[in-house]
């Protein structure tokens, strides 16, 4: 995962409640402990730069009110289980996993995202080639056919979800996964090109017509930042 | 109470005995039902402001439409697979018919649980009795708006929140949600259902989702809502819901 996905920032938490005062730095070394909040990535690229595929509106909104909803929903969901945590409430802070699962997943599967996708005129589109092209070509035949095959498993997602292209570590052969919701992509599995069938990630600009915004977004996808995910994984 | 009996009249009928005649199957020979979409009982615009006419439009015409076309194809290719004896189709078909089928109930549910706004169907008094249970059960109607609006706004994902009588025509009201397009079932009454799917508000409210749930109870068609609750409710039972 992108080591910008979490700023590392010091917590005063328990120092600060005992003495309901800031302390100097010194005298916090034993109390305090660096907590990591997620903050919302800068997109790579202009809103405007997946036109026309993908319109500026539909990333402004996407990235600016969505995925920071998600980055609020996670810290919050962190809070609450750091609280319930202090307390000693693990009733609490088991409650807390789903929220945790829809909106920490919201937030990774969001960065990855906007990583794997760029400018047609830039790093956008076509296909990929070198030990990428090759692990394709191996594992679903050709690139047209995974390519028909990944559009095949987002047309067939029921409701609100993601269709992955992953690496299985275990056989380091490439799959095709989908995940409901906000579901991340975990386990045996690398991310490595996901796309966002939530209706979010199109309305505006396909309506109910989807399978045209999955033909579409092969024009934005970033295969540099594919092939260097699955060179790492 | 909506009919889905046409549904369950066709898995019923899948005796090992119908498959013997050697006949090609469809569905209208077996004298089942092929789904159709249902007229909205009122114009496009006439939810308006509160749901705009191209919501309206595109949701009834072209996202209901799939869920009726969707159904009566994974219906056709089933009535196929238990003629041939391909259990395994019709196990694969399954989870088909529960998306398509639920859309269809569903989507036919909620046209008719709404009204234009200001019209005679959304005022509380025309549903005494269950606004008389609503606040017995939750204290006050605000209350219920309150807890109801929370509910809907918690739903992770795509899916349905529903104000349910929960067992049948005796049992309490309850708020229930279900995801994506699965259907209420298991004996519950449906009283009323908002749907939470972002192609039922993002084209007017974008991310805003409170403010559809905000404005959507202007259009409860509260008429329909009481019927519903009473069992008198003579137009959900047909079986084009």
């Amino acid at each position: 995962m992108s080591s910008t996905l979490l700023r590392t920032v010091p917590a005063l938490r328990g120092a600060v409640r005992a003495s309901g005062a800031l302390k100097p730095a010194s005298a916090l070394a034993s109390t305090s402990f660096v907590r990591s909040k997620a903050t919302l990535p800068d997109l790579p690229y202009d809103y405007g730069a997946l036109e026309p595929y993908i319109s500026g509106k539909i990333m402004e909104l996407h990235h600016k009110k969505h995925h920071q909803t998600y980055v609020n929903g996670l810290n919050s969901a962190l809070d609450t289980i750091a609280e319930a945590e202090s307390k000693g409430d693990f009733t609490k802070a088991a409650s807390m996993a789903p929220l945790l699962n829809f909106h920490g997943g919201g937030h990774l599967n969001h960065s990855l995202f906007w990583e794997n996708l760029a400018a047609a005129s830039r790093e956008g589109g076509g296909e990929p080639d070198g030990a990428l092209k090759k692990a394709i070509d191996s594992d679903f035949g050709s690139f047209d056919n995974f390519r028909k095959q990944m559009n095949t498993a987002l047309a067939g997602i029921q409701g609100s979800g993601w269709a992955w292209l992953v690496k299985d570590k275990t056989s380091g052969t490439l799959g095709l996964v989908t995940r409901a919701n906000q579901d991340p992509v975990t386990g045996p599995y690398a991310p490595l090109m996901g796309i966002d069938a939530w209706e979010h990630a199109y309305y505006l600009q396909y309506e109910n017509r989807k399978a045209e915004y999955f033909d579409a977004i092969w024009n934005v996808i970033n295969w540099k930042t594919v092939a260097s995910r699955f060179d790492k994984a | 109470m909506v009919n889905i009996s046409s549904l369950w009249q066709y898995l019923a009928l899948q005796s090992p005995l119908q498959s013997m005649s050697g006949e090609q199957f469809n569905i209208t020979k077996m004298g089942l039902t092929t789904y159709s979409l249902p007229q909205l009982p009122y114009a496009y615009d006439a939810l308006e402001p509160h749901i705009s006419a191209q919501i309206m439009q595109l949701h009834h015409s072209k996202h209901h439409q799939a869920y009726v076309t969707n159904l009566n194809k994974a219906l056709e290719s089933h009535v196929a697979a238990v003629a041939a004896n391909d259990i395994a189709s019709q196990i694969a078909l399954q989870q088909a018919i529960k998306f398509n089928g639920g859309g269809h109930i569903n989507h036919s549910l909620f046209w008719k649980n709404l009204a234009p706004a200001g019209s005679d169907e959304t005022s509380l008094s025309a549903a005494k009795d269950l606004v008389t249970a609503i606040e017995s059960t939750w204290g006050s109607f605000d209350n219920f708006k309150k807890t109801f609006s929370a509910i809907l706004l918690s739903i992770q994902g795509s899916g349905w929140g529903w104000l349910v009588r929960e067992g049948g025509q005796q049992g309490g009201l309850r708020i229930v949600t279900t995801k994506d397009q699965d259907p209420v079932v298991g004996g519950d009454i449906v009283i009323f259902g908002v749907d939470m799917w972002e192609h039922a508000y993002y084209l007017q409210y974008l991310n805003g989702k409170a403010a559809y749930v905000e404005n959507i109870w202007n259009v409860i068609n509260w008429k329909t809502a009481g019927e519903r609750f009473l069992g008198t409710s003579s137009s959900d039972n047909m079986p084009e819901l």
